[in-house]
């Protein structure tokens, strides 16, 4: 009995060493940064006709890779739908989940997960075919709304309807595709999600002319990249790296002019390329760990407009997304 | 010592203790580290969750339900759900079944190769595959709301579902169910006196038409009699959607359609095996004693074969019943879908949800069993 005691604590001690290892370290040994992405959004996250990912939350993966291990190209992407993405990450199968996910109070709290900063501002819309002739969200009583399961958009949804006092019918799918192929085939009126998810989707449409997107927005969607509670250094490499990003578009730093910044005389721009202070050595990385984040994949104002913006098929303006200065809502704190 | 280990018995109860040890030190070990782990990553657990209200609404559910309903609710409803896919898929899939099973066996060489066809193709394809097939067949080829088929302005179908009137019943109802009970036990007892005449005279007693009769006539009286308690809720293109009346959904009936063409498959193939196992002289003898070949089959070869079909015919009922988890794929709200699926997300509580679910389906399948298994020891042929 005593021994079967003992077994268990060294057991227990096993594990605690275990949890205590870091995830930094993880990822260097493994040469690699696992990150969980969405199945299929435009813009935001997918696969190419080559097969390599793309998109604004594919390239904040690729940002810390280059951050951490010097190549933005070692991410092993693992697609997730939203009612696996939170699993993944609290057991470790992924390290980053970058995955247009809500921060919300109960997410950040309960399930043991951190989120490291908003990648992009949203809120969530409608889109109706045109043909049933409806201007506002308030014409909506009785309609049947395609959405995908385990989202917050699905517990907006009847918030929504309940406060104005209408009905709705709610058919659920596992992911994106289903939820706009069941659109399509008519299974119902409206389809609701985040707007950006709203004009990702209509991109694939056959004939996005007939469908329109309603003005109202009913919620705050701030999408955040999150990493597991309980490991502070990786928690914080995972949000100064989405401040870099923002300070070098404030700075003008791109990644086709980030060598000459080098020699700038801004102190701060100096202390983000690490060629001054110990800005990447205080979370554990190398100097020029966030000059190698810009140099690969650039600010966060060229990765918007490269997946996003107005030359893309989505055309989304910046809006919220615009940084403090030019009447958004992105900031980062300073590097100092 | 040693002599002491020498000893077969000691030997096997020394060995047994080990591995009983080495399981529960394991046991032990994963219990210690998940809940050691769970604290760690400052993950919630517990089962309170239970009570907090669910806040996302379902599509469809017998019971009443709201976005303001807890989890507990969500669980019931799934648990619902689940059950009644399952009942119906069973009755569909066994009469199916029986159908191509015989079919199979005819000396009819088209009806033979239709019942082959059916079976080779059904049987081999993954049954998920199905389920999205079905779903997207009954998508793509039925109305939109404003074009439905429309059947005496009282059934309407079109890809939301078949909208059916719903039948209302008012004080005086329980009458006609009253009649409806008795004219099955009038039913029951006159079986039972056929049986008896038979026995003793070889006279026999068309007991089926007169029951049939009575369960048809009896509540109908009692209809008139009461004064049509009973109206009808007639569904009706109201904005957006029908309203009112009964409605199938897509996704129940395409979830019904895939499980039960598909275990249909099994079923069939239990029945043709089961009555190839019932011995060739059998028939032969039903036959010199004159019975029709209809009369041989309803009487001697059926109910031996049932007898031989039934154990994997059992096997057929729980995987049909642990299939309908696959609904996950086209959104029919069952336990998977909603508990283990939606109520999941919002929570977060993957080891409790997990576990809640996966013992519902155990206990489901453990009662399914039990019961068949009883019904099997009842059919076993009794040595005398």
């Amino acid at each position: 009995m005593k021994r079967l005691l003992k077994l268990s604590a060294i057991a227990a001690l096993a594990v605690t060493t275990l949890s205590m290892a870091g995830t930094l370290d993880d990822v260097k040994k493994a040469g690699v940064l696992k990150c969980g992405v969405n199945t299929g959004l435009p813009g935001f996250s997918e696969a190419d006709s080559k097969g390599a990912w793309r998109g604004l939350d594919v390239d904040y993966c690729r940002a810390l890779a280059a951050a951490v291990l010097g190549d933005a190209s070692k991410v092993k992407y693992t697609p997730l739908n939203a009612k696996e993405r939170f699993t993944a990450l609290q057991s470790g199968e992924i390290d980053v989940l970058s995955r247009n996910t809500t921060n919300t109070e109960t997410r950040d709290t309960t399930l043991g997960i951190n989120f490291a900063g908003v990648m992009y501002y949203d809120g969530q819309g409608f889109m109706v075919p045109k043909s049933l002739g409806i201007k506002s969200a308030k014409e909506l009583d009785g309609a049947t709304v395609c959405i995908q399961a385990g989202t917050t958009t699905e517990l907006n949804l009847a918030d929504y309807f309940r406060s104005n006092k209408m009905k709705f019918k709610a058919i659920t799918f596992d992911t994106n595709d289903q939820v706009d192929k069941a659109f399509l085939a008519g299974r119902c009126d409206i389809l609701t999600t985040d707007q950006s998810g709203l004009y990702a989707a209509r991109t694939k449409f056959k004939n996005p002319e007939k469908f329109v997107i309603l003005p109202e927005i009913i919620s705050k969607e701030p999408l955040a990249p999150a990493v597991r509670q309980g490991d502070d250094q990786w928690f914080n490499i995972a949000k100064w790296t989405r401040n870099a990003l923002l300070t070098a578009e404030e700075k003008g730093i791109t990644s086709a002019n980030v060598d000459e910044m080098k020699k700038s005389n801004d102190p701060e721009t100096k202390r983000l390329l690490g060629v001054e202070g110990t800005m990447g050595k205080n979370l554990g990385l190398d100097a020029d760990a966030f000059y190698r984040a810009i140099k690969q994949v650039g600010n966060y104002g060229e990765i918007f407009e490269r997946n996003v913006g107005a030359n893309t098929p989505l055309k989304i303006s910046r809006g919220l997304n615009a940084l403090w200065n030019k009447g958004g809502m992105q900031y980062s704190p300073p590097f100092r | 010592m040693l002599a002491l280990l020498r000893n077969e018995k000691v030997r096997g109860i020394l060995y047994q203790v080990l591995v009983i040890t080495g399981f529960l030190v394991v046991a032990y070990f994963i219990a210690i580290n998940t809940a050691h782990n769970i604290e760690v990553r400052g993950i919630k657990s517990g089962f309170g969750f239970l009570h907090s209200t669910a806040g996302f609404d379902i599509t469809e559910s017998p019971i009443p339900f709201s976005p303001q309903s807890t989890h507990w609710d969500v669980f019931k409803v799934g648990l619902l759900n689940t059950l009644i896919v399952a009942f119906a898929g069973i009755i569909l899939s066994t009469i199916l079944g029986l159908i191509i099973g015989v079919s199979r066996l005819s000396s009819n060489w088209l009806i033979n190769r239709l019942a082959a066809g059916y079976i080779e193709t059904f049987r081999n394809i993954p049954v998920l595959l199905q389920i999205l097939f079905w779903y997207n067949v009954v998508l793509a080829t039925l109305p939109t709301t404003r074009k439905s088929l429309n059947f005496l302005d009282s059934v309407f179908i079109n890809n939301r579902g078949i909208f059916v009137p719903n039948p209302i019943f008012e004080p005086g109802a329980w009458l006609i169910g009253a009649a409806l009970i008795a004219a099955l036990l009038a039913g029951w007892w006159l079986h039972r006196y056929a049986i008896k005449l038979h026995e003793a005279t070889g006279q026999n007693f068309p007991a089926f038409w007169i029951s049939l009769g009575l369960v048809i006539g009896l509540p109908l009286l009692a209809y008139f009699i009461m004064g049509r308690p009973v109206t009808f809720d007639y569904p009706a293109l109201k904005g957006f959607n029908f309203q009112g009346g009964k409605v199938f959904t897509p996704e129940f009936l395409a979830l019904l359609f895939a499980l039960s063409i598909y275990t249909a498959t099994f079923i069939a193939e239990a029945i043709r095996s089961g009555i190839e196992a019932v011995p060739k002289g059998q028939k032969e003898a039903a036959t010199a004693l004159g019975l029709t070949p209809m009369q041989s089959l309803r009487f001697v070869v059926l109910p031996q074969a049932v007898r031989i079909a039934i154990p994997s015919i059992i096997n057929q009922y729980l995987n049909l019943t642990k299939n309908s988890s696959l609904a996950a794929a086209i959104g029919y709200p069952e336990l998977v879908t909603i508990f283990a699926g939606t109520s999941l997300n919002q929570t977060g509580q993957a080891l409790e949800i997990l576990g809640i679910t996966m013992l519902t389906y155990l206990l489901i399948s453990l009662v399914v069993s039990m019961i068949l298994n009883w019904f099997n020891a009842k059919m076993k042929i009794k040595e005398r």
